[in-house]
């Protein structure tokens, strides 16, 4: 008899950026909905962070940044996540990214951009409702 | 040859050493799908080879940043390493934060080094057995060293550090009663004891409350259980702590595996017995319908739960017969 | 101050209005919440009244600007004698930029310089590092060695202003850098003015823009105050900030307790150092947030000065009367700035800058609007200067000294954040200071808790954000950002590797040999670290050195 699926969470903070107020109201958000979250702090180059979603074996990425440098980071995270073949992870990113970078960014293969205001509910809903489907 | 399935690919990548297969056989194991039995019957026999350490102790003690230290001294003798870091699942919210790992994130890219968080979850057979059997995933998978994390603070983290074959309970100084803050239990099937943070000041005095703690409750007279200091933060003490426990995987080579494993052996297949037994039968009486109608009669009073069970399976088993 | 009697007489008169007129209207118009609470979590009352500070003494309580206990400002004339310093925090991309930055601010009547670093330059990376990849010039000035510090004040003399400079980790590398260039100058180090954040200990729980850990970390603070004490006597060395720990989701109160328990833990490590008191604190300065909450703001900064005050004569019997001065710098809450409707932020800076004025403080940064979407264009920061100096110029609020002294909601408040915050003290003593409670997680925990309460409070519209979760448009005008040119980086490599052929190496090898030396010797490195710089040896090639003598040091972890 099968035990609960969880769903499994990365929250990660790639470069140097240190405001982490927002990725830990989210991860604590995630949490009370019944998810497993893991955090694994600032500083966090593209490669730690895909290497820990393949060993933890999330169902979904969550990327915050503040500080201006997602336009290098992002494409990279994304670039290893298809070498390491783990394209039916769900990713998501918040943080300040610009109106104007965003399209460029779910082009990369980002699903959605959560920016300041968004209500955290909004989030914790789109989660579940875009899961990647895993038997 | 036919296309394998699934599970198959998980196995053969498990066998092989291959880090995505680790990381979804672990996940097979988390959410006891109806392959798990077959994937841990299939790695059963590749078992045996690692040396586990468990490695427990309250918060604030730097565990975590002592387990990234010896990971690394490790790493250095050329030992490959797996983590299992287990936390608490909220009883509330089904959710769970897991951020051991954000101590050892730096070796995350070390293709030697495989870490994975688990939850407690509310897993049938509880977590020690899925810790038992993520371990196995490690241990067949061919690491050297597997490490299982967790506060010492639950009866059943007591469970699951006895996966392990050496036991680590670390203190710091000056975190308040600490000692008793770790269950009877650990104490008593702790094999090394660690002071971290041995360059604060009351440091020698936690060595020798702890010694003192040992004279009374050493049972084990042939291993003789040390108190060590070590500073995390400067790796301080940490070949020494390596050391003990390679004398300490000698020492049961030696003398006590055979019996603790047989020990180990027989409390998993009890386990895997009554685990078993008590879910067909339930499954059964459910089916019947006597399962609901000696419910109703304990809500209406007439009968208490353990003499219902009786009435149950002794009406189950003289049918039998 | 206020009669028994007529206390009494005021108290039946207020039974009586709450009987007898109050409920007609709570009938016809009851009032829209049940309770009114602050984000501090105090009872907010419908009207108070003398009763509400009865046992308040004007001259133990208030007394007078530029005396004990310095409620009503720490100087006799604060603002008839000279406005608040107007200093807008800037920076960007190359050294060029920012010094172009700073002469256009200058030049519409901002009054000192505030230097915002790139995130690689704060922890202490060369722009050719892989960390510093996609980050250099970003967020702020990139600035790898002295050549670039030279080029940031090439042609603004440093006797002239005064510069604060955001810095923690690395802040003795550009605190050299900065003598370094006055030095070049011809500025006497005596002359030179200014602040250096380089308060550590909030990097643990708030801003974490962390190298070392915590015990070498506090010893390059104090190595910092130590040397200015001697040899820059005009120049703060500290900068307690309570900022980063209010934009990290602390409330007011625990804005207050935090910083200025960060504070007395300075004090503690200079005194450990050797140094008399009264030789140091004149020059320990504070940094806070200013918010939304209009009264509250006022209130926390009146609170603050007294606090200090307080703490510095009983607790460590100071004995000059400028060691019992709390000078502070305000910015405006950066949390506070939506992304939606900008232009209301605009609104929002002004009520902000207004508090700050109002409870007097020594020097403002007033934000722009468009800093929920990237860093402040040129027309933003004008607009954020201009609020300022509508203030000092238009108001009237810069005319008369504590003009709220005495209002019965103002002096409570005041009150009561004092009661709360001397709550946190006893809290903080009780655990054994400030390093155990870091290592417990106690500071991140509260103020964890506070930023996850603040957001369900928004989230169930329990407290309603303009243009974000009410008064929303679907139509949003896009405004232009100012983007960083993507070459910057390029640049500022090519710069680095430039500058590392033409300098002498050799020089840079022995004085970082000398450096490593004098660490592991425990001296005071601020001498060998201005020998460094000005060998151009850069920011990371010194914070190497330091590296591998002290180890990094890992965030704890509480959400």
């Amino acid at each position: 008899m099968q035990n609960e699926r969880k769903i499994r969470v990365l929250i990660a903070k790639p470069g140097l950026d240190s405001h982490d107020r927002g990725a830990k109201i989210i991860a604590r958000a995630l949490r009370d909905a019944g998810m497993e979250v893991i955090y694994t702090g600032l500083r966090q180059t593209p490669e730690q962070i895909v290497e820990t979603a393949l060993q933890e074996d999330v169902d979904v990425i969550g990327l915050s940044i503040l500080s201006g440098a997602h336009r290098t980071l992002f494409p990279r995270i994304t670039e290893l996540l298809k070498q390491k073949d783990l394209t039916d992870v769900l990713v998501v990113a918040g943080g300040i990214i610009p109106e104007e970078d965003v399209p460029e960014m779910k082009e990369l293969g980002i699903k959605e951009i959560f920016g300041p205001g968004t209500p955290t509910d909004k989030i914790v809903q789109f989660v579940l409702e875009n899961i990647p489907k895993r038997t | 040859m036919h296309a394998l399935t699934k599970i198959e690919e998980i196995i053969q990548g498990v066998l092989s050493g291959d880090r995505r297969n680790i990381a979804k056989a672990i996940t097979t194991i988390e959410n006891n799908t109806a392959e798990t039995q077959k994937l841990i019957s299939s790695i059963y026999p590749h078992t045996g080879k690692a040396h586990i350490i468990g490695i427990t102790g309250p918060g604030g003690s730097g565990k975590s940043t002592l387990i990234e230290k010896i990971i690394r001294k490790y790493r250095q003798r050329g030992k490959t390493v797996g983590v299992i870091a287990v936390d608490p699942t909220s009883p509330f919210t089904g959710g769970a934060f897991l951020g051991d790992r954000i101590r050892m994130q730096e070796l995350s890219t070390d293709q030697g080094v495989f870490i994975r968080s688990m939850a407690t979850r509310n897993y049938r057979g509880g977590i020690a057995k899925a810790t038992k059997d993520a371990v196995k995933v490690l241990d067949a998978a061919g690491k050297d060293i597997v490490i299982v994390e967790t506060v010492g603070a639950g009866q059943s983290e007591v469970e699951i550090i006895k996966v392990a074959k050496t036991i680590v309970v670390i203190f710091a100084p000056g975190l308040g009663d600490e000692i008793q803050a770790i269950k009877a239990g650990m104490m008593e099937i702790a094999d090394i004891f660690v002071v971290n943070k041995a360059d604060r000041e009351n440091a020698n005095k936690a060595i020798m409350d702890i010694q003192a703690m040992l004279q009374l409750n050493n049972k084990e007279k042939t291993w003789k259980k040390p108190v060590l200091k070590t500073t995390a933060l400067t790796g301080e003490g940490v070949p020494q702590l390596i050391e003990r426990i390679e004398e300490h995987k000698h020492f049961l080579e030696r003398q006590l595996e055979h019996k603790r494993s047989r020990e180990k052996a027989e409390a998993e297949l009890i386990e895997a017995i009554k685990e078993k037994v008590a879910t067909s039968m339930i499954e059964k009486l459910k089916r019947e319908g006597k399962f609901e109608e000696f419910l109703k009669k304990i809500l209406k009073k007439e009968m208490d739960p353990t003499s219902a069970a009786e009435k149950l399976l002794n009406e189950k088993f003289r049918n039998k017969v | 101050m206020f009669n028994k009697e007529k206390i009494n007489e005021i108290t039946k008169e207020r039974e009586r209005w709450e009987n007898t007129t109050l409920p007609k209207w709570m009938g016809n118009r009851p009032e829209r919440k049940n309770e009114f609470r602050n984000h501090s979590d105090t009872l907010i009352k419908r009207v108070y009244t003398p009763e509400d500070i009865k046992d308040l003494d004007y001259m133990r309580d208030l007394g007078f600007p530029g005396e004990y206990p310095f409620t009503r400002g720490v100087h006799a004339t604060m603002y008839r004698g000279r406005l608040w310093t107007m200093r807008q925090f800037s920076g960007y991309g190359t050294a060029e930029q920012t010094n172009q930055r700073f002469k256009y601010l200058l030049k519409e009547g901002e009054t000192g310089l505030s230097i915002a670093f790139d995130y690689p330059s704060i922890r202490g990376y060369d722009p050719d590092h892989p960390f510093s990849k996609g980050e250099v010039g970003v967020c702020g000035v990139a600035v790898a060695s002295l050549k670039d510090m030279e080029v940031l004040f090439d042609g603004i003399p440093l006797d002239k202003v005064t510069t604060s400079m955001t810095i923690n980790g690395p802040a003795a590398m550009l605190l050299a850098m900065y003598i370094a260039v006055g030095d070049k100058q011809g500025v006497p180090r005596e002359k030179l003015g200014g602040t250096m954040q380089n308060d550590v200990l909030k990097e643990f729980f708030a801003q974490k823009l962390i190298i070392f850990p915590p015990k070498p970390s506090i010893k390059l603070v104090t190595d910092i105050v130590e040397y200015c004490t001697k040899h820059v006597p005009r120049w703060n060395p500290i900068s307690i900030s309570g900022y980063h720990i209010r934009e990290a989701g602390a409330n007011a109160v625990q804005e207050l307790a935090f910083t200025l328990y960060d504070g007395i833990t300075y004090v503690e490590s200079c005194l450990e150092r050797g140094m008399k008191v009264d030789d140091f604190a004149p020059r320990l300065s504070f940094f806070f947030a200013a918010h939304n909450d209009f009264f509250e703001e006022i209130a926390k900064f009146r609170a603050a000065r007294r606090i200090w005050a307080k703490t510095m004569k009983e607790r460590f019997h100071a004995k000059n009367p400028r060691s019992l001065w709390m000078r502070m710098h305000v910015q405006t809450a950066g949390f506070t700035l939506t992304a939606q409707q900008p232009l209301n932020n605009i609104t929002r800076v002004t009520i902000q800058a207004l508090t700050a004025i109002l409870a007097g403080t020594q020097s403002l940064h007033t934000n722009s609007f468009d800093e929920a979407l990237a860093l402040p264009s040129e027309e933003a920061v004008r607009i954020a200067l201009r609020t300022q100096q509508i203030i000092a110029h238009e108001s009237g609020a810069a005319d008369t000294i504590d003009p709220l002294a005495g209002s019965y909601y103002i002096e409570y408040l005041t009150n009561e954040m004092e009661k709360r915050a001397m709550e946190y003290f006893q809290k903080l003593d009780d655990m054994g200071g400030a390093i155990p409670a870091i290592e417990k997680g106690f500071f991140q925990k509260e103020i964890a808790d506070s930023a996850y309460k603040y957001q369900r409070e928004v989230d169930e519209k329990k407290r309603i954000l303009v243009g974000v979760n009410d008064y929303t448009t679907e139509e949003e005008r896009p405004i232009k950002v100012l983007r960083v040119n993507p070459k910057v980086e390029e640049e500022q490599v090519a710069r680095l590797q430039k500058l590392k052929r033409q300098r002498d190496n050799r020089k840079v090898k022995e004085v970082l040999e000398k450096l490593h030396y004098a660490t592991e010797e425990d001296e005071n490195l601020m001498p060998v670290i201005i020998d460094a710089v000005k060998a151009y040896a850069t920011i990371g090639e010194i914070c190497d050195v330091l590296r591998k003598i002290y180890g990094e040091y890992k965030e704890l972890i509480v959400i």
